[in-house]
């Protein structure tokens, strides 16, 4: 239990009528990268939006190394007593109780979220892109802030970029920065939200080449994408999901190869 | 081009059939040919007729007697009306900060979750907006009538400090709140609109890493804001430069209100009303050119490379001008030449 860093438990998530997540259960170990395939309208990307609580749940929960997301436990001491008078054990004792938006965005520090679409501050410099949140968010002094910018820049290869404004770059080197901007919080998970779909195929080996460097160097991940050979090569676990649940996971030699599932199969033979 | 109609169009004999199709055939022999100009008569002609309008309006400006541009020059510096032009820019600026900042937060609680603040800010854009501003400035100019006090105390109980409202507000201060309080309500709906304007992945970023709801406004949306504000927000104060002739009802003493009195006390009101007109053109004319370079400091990031600025643009047409001086003796080809221009 101690080194699951990622614990979605029995999520459910509605849109109006419309469910689109019922009953997700996922647990990612610290240091792995998780895949996540399935078809469009399956629920994968707003799983993905839950665990930042960019969505919030209808039922269920989600921890990140232990925290609760979105939500704080309370022992609630009269229903305690009562439960230990009536023997029925503590379980149902306390309250949850939602968090204020100032300590979700507190707890979204820790979770790094790159879009499909990049998001990057048009009006801001690729440094100042990278350096607002640690700065406004983490009170990091400037200084210490642009200095870890100037790095995580490098990593991605885009040094000498630091003054452009995000339209001077192509997409794959925006998507690029996007990933920088979210390794500047340092954060314990990173979330790829469709990192490739915006870009064009040319592009999108730069950004999965970064993906990749940041895998090998242990950074707890899950991404969402169509690109099968990326999972086969980097995920220590691939899951498939349709219809709001998750349908099989397991290695990628496992899902990928010999799917259990026909659903699986059928999805896996229109994308190879 | 199709090629088919390359080779139609080409004289027999110049291209044989079966040589390489993807070369027009005489090339060189066009590239020869001078080029003749389209001669557009329709508009020489309306551009005849528009200039003889604008020089007999010219004409009547200089030597019809009654404009009396003398009366003009002596007036349009004097001490009294450029004192006035001041109290019209103090209106202007004090109602144009008051009024932003007001409808800046009134835009903002249209947009909160909450909807209590929703309906007080609907009702208060739609009251404001819904009353002339005559009638108001009236209103605000009569307070005393209405409320001969005004103090700080707990709400329906004790007032433990009050003032007397004539003294506290006076006509100025009657005047600032009107226009101020008018202004907010427009002002709330141009920020409003640059808000939703901005890209709603941009607040998912702001959020998603963290940053502080206040900062999020601040630096992330009110900035993109900008872009969709400032057009509209420039009408709005340039508006207020001109409304502000306006509070001459409760003779203060801006620009359109001495001009007033001036041609009450002498009789010369054509050239004063000139003077009046003047000073506002000259007025706007300024804000315009700021707002210019406001819009386009906002616009950093927007465009991959920044559009010239006049100044720019007039230094580069005359280093264009001087290149083509230099280079006028050397024979340029004439498709090339026209190539070049584009």
């Amino acid at each position: 239990m101690s080194d699951v860093m990622v614990d979605v438990h029995g999520v459910h998530k509605s849109f109006g009528p419309l469910e689109v997540l019922r009953g997700v259960d996922l647990r990612v170990r610290a240091g792995e990268v998780t895949v996540i395939l399935g078809p469009s309208g399956s629920g994968k990307s707003t799983l993905l939006r839950t665990i930042n609580h960019l969505e919030k749940v209808n039922r269920g929960w989600i921890s990140i190394d232990g925290e609760l997301i979105g939500y704080r436990r309370s022992e609630d001491r009269r229903a305690a007593r009562r439960a230990s008078v009536e023997g029925g054990g503590g379980r149902r004792a306390g309250k949850l109780h939602e968090l204020k938006e100032k300590e979700v965005l507190k707890q979204r520090t820790h979770i790094g979220f790159v879009f499909q679409n990049f998001n990057l501050f048009p009006h801001l410099t690729v440094l100042e892109n990278l350096v607002e949140a640690p700065v406004s968010a983490l009170r990091r002094p400037r200084k210490d802030a642009e200095d870890t910018a100037r790095r995580l820049l490098e990593r991605v290869g885009l040094a000498d970029k630091t003054d452009a404004y995000p339209r001077q770059l192509s997409g794959g080197q925006q998507q690029r920065v996007a990933i920088a901007r979210a390794l500047a919080l340092e954060p314990k998970v990173l979330l790829f939200d469709e990192p490739t779909s915006a870009l064009d195929p040319e592009l999108v080996g730069e950004v999965l080449d970064v993906i990749k460097d940041l895998a090998s160097t242990g950074t707890t991940m899950i991404v969402v994408t169509h690109e099968i050979g990326f999972a086969r090569e980097v995920a220590d676990t691939v899951v498939f999901m349709d219809g709001g649940v998750v349908v099989e996971q397991g290695s990628p030699a496992a899902v990928l190869d010999a799917p259990r599932h026909e659903r699986t199969r059928a999805f896996l033979s229109k994308v190879l | 081009m199709g090629l088919s109609t390359d080779s139609a169009a080409a004289p027999p004999g110049t291209a044989a059939p079966g040589t390489d199709p993807g070369t027009p055939p005489a090339k060189n022999d066009l590239a020869s040919l001078k080029v003749v100009p389209a001669r557009h008569y329709a508009r020489w002609v309306a551009a005849v007729a528009v200039i003889v309008l604008v020089a007999q309006f010219a004409h009547g400006l200089i030597t019809n007697p009654v404009w009396e541009w003398q009366v003009f020059s002596d007036y349009v510096l004097s001490e009294t009306i450029v004192k006035a032009v001041g109290v019209t820019l103090q209106l202007t600026a004090y109602a144009t900060v008051l009024g932003f900042l007001l409808g800046t937060v009134l835009a903002f609680m249209r947009l909160s979750h909450s909807p209590v603040l929703q309906t007080v800010s609907w009702t208060y854009i739609w009251i404001f907006r819904s009353i002339p501003m005559i009638v108001q400035l009236v209103f605000w100019f009569n307070l005393s009538a209405l409320y001969d006090r005004l103090g700080v105390g707990i709400p329906f109980g004790p007032v433990f400090w009050s003032v007397d409202s004539n003294s506290l507000i006076g006509t100025m201060g009657a005047a600032l709140i009107g226009l101020s309080l008018h202004q907010a309500a427009y002002a709330a709906e141009i920020v409003r609109g640059g808000v939703i304007a901005v890209d709603h992945g941009q607040l998912e970023a702001a959020a998603a890493l963290g940053i502080p709801k206040l900062r999020q406004i601040r630096r992330i949306v009110l900035p993109q804001a900008m872009r969709a504000i400032l057009p509209t927000a420039g009408n709005e104060i340039i508006g207020l430069l001109k409304g502000t002739s306006v509070v001459y009802v409760m003779a203060i003493g801006e620009l359109f209100y001495q001009v007033q009195v001036i041609y009450g006390r002498n009789g010369r009101v054509i050239p004063l009303l000139m003077v009046a007109t003047a000073w506002y053109v000259v007025l706007t004319s300024l804000l315009s050119i700021a707002q210019y370079y406001v819009e386009r400091r906002y616009a950093r990031g927007a465009n991959r490379t920044p559009p010239p600025t006049p100044v720019q643009r007039a230094r580069r047409f005359v280093r264009d001008l001087r290149a083509a001086a230099a280079q006028r003796n050397q024979p340029v080809h004439p498709l090339k030449s026209l190539g070049a221009d584009r």
